[in-house]
């Protein structure tokens, strides 16, 4: 069985006194859209919604932050820094970020030849934004590009 | 591809593709301190890429956070789990001295 976090999370803001919590459902499928090559030959861009940004570039702010960083694939983990509304959830990642930025991993897997390459930059957001308005309308084509101007052929969107 | 350890969400966003590891929130690319299980879980995520064939497929990984499973139990806590912080337009940076690089390399100014 796993966490029905929907439903935890809408009872957590109910309790509080909050405004009742209200999920985005999607109402339409997605397109379906095949990978145009074998993996071995892709490039592979990344998006991680955990509020990372690497030492030097700004934190996040939390109150619906839209703005998104550019973060070169090579970073060191050491140099990797998370801020996010939910902080709690960064316990683990502030002492071991590939716990939500996997760049270690992504870099051994176009290593071996897994996969074909991994984009210059990867990308992040903070994820607690509450206007569905505005993740629609700025942080989603903001990505969207930043992903494009990468020439990649898929994305790992990673979720925190 | 969306991986992450939110079965729910990702079903409710209809997500073309979707790779769930059931591990407690802030771990979705692997256990700390664990590079064999990071490598594991990210290789898995990406070879669905190229094995999925249809829309809204959600693949569960057989990653076990522990043997117990007892971490369900507290994130579906009502009065517990996710502790939001204020909501300001205040940079939060992680350490102190972050503040200082971002204003070193100019990306912060005040």
């Amino acid at each position: 069985m796993t966490v029905a976090y929907m439903q935890a999370i809408a009872e957590r803001y109910k309790a509080i006194g909050y405004t009742p919590y209200r999920w985005f459902k999607a109402e339409e499928g997605p397109a379906w859209m095949p990978l145009a090559k074998p993996l071995a030959d892709s490039r592979i861009g990344v998006l991680s919604t955990a509020g990372a940004y690497a030492l030097g570039q700004m934190a996040y702010h939390y109150k619906d932050d839209t703005s998104i960083r550019r973060i070169a694939s090579l970073t060191p983990a050491a140099e990797l820094r998370f801020s996010h509304i939910t902080e709690n959830y960064l316990k683990d990642a502030r002492r071991d970020p590939d716990c939500l930025v996997p760049l270690t991993a992504l870099r051994a897997l176009a290593a071996e030849g897994f996969i074909g390459g991994l984009a210059d930059e990867v990308f992040s957001c903070m994820g607690g934004v509450y206007s569905q308005r505005r993740v629609r309308e700025e942080i989603a084509p903001a990505l969207l590009a930043a992903l494009r101007q990468q020439k990649v052929d898929a994305a790992l969107l990673v979720a925190m | 591809m969306c991986l992450g350890s939110a079965l729910d969400i990702f079903a409710a966003g209809r997500a073309p593709r979707a790779t769930l590891v059931d591990y407690p929130l802030g771990h979705s690319t692997g256990k700390p301190f664990d590079p064999a299980d990071q490598l594991d879980i990210v290789r898995a995520a990406l070879a669905g890429l190229q094995s999925m064939t249809r829309a809204e497929t959600i693949t569960r990984l057989p990653n076990q956070w522990d043997t117990q499973g007892l971490w369900r139990a507290d994130a579906m806590r009502a009065d517990g789990g996710d502790a939001r912080q204020p909501r300001d337009e205040t940079p939060q940076f992680q350490h102190a001295d972050d503040r200082a690089a971002a204003r070193a390399s100019g990306a912060l100014r005040d």
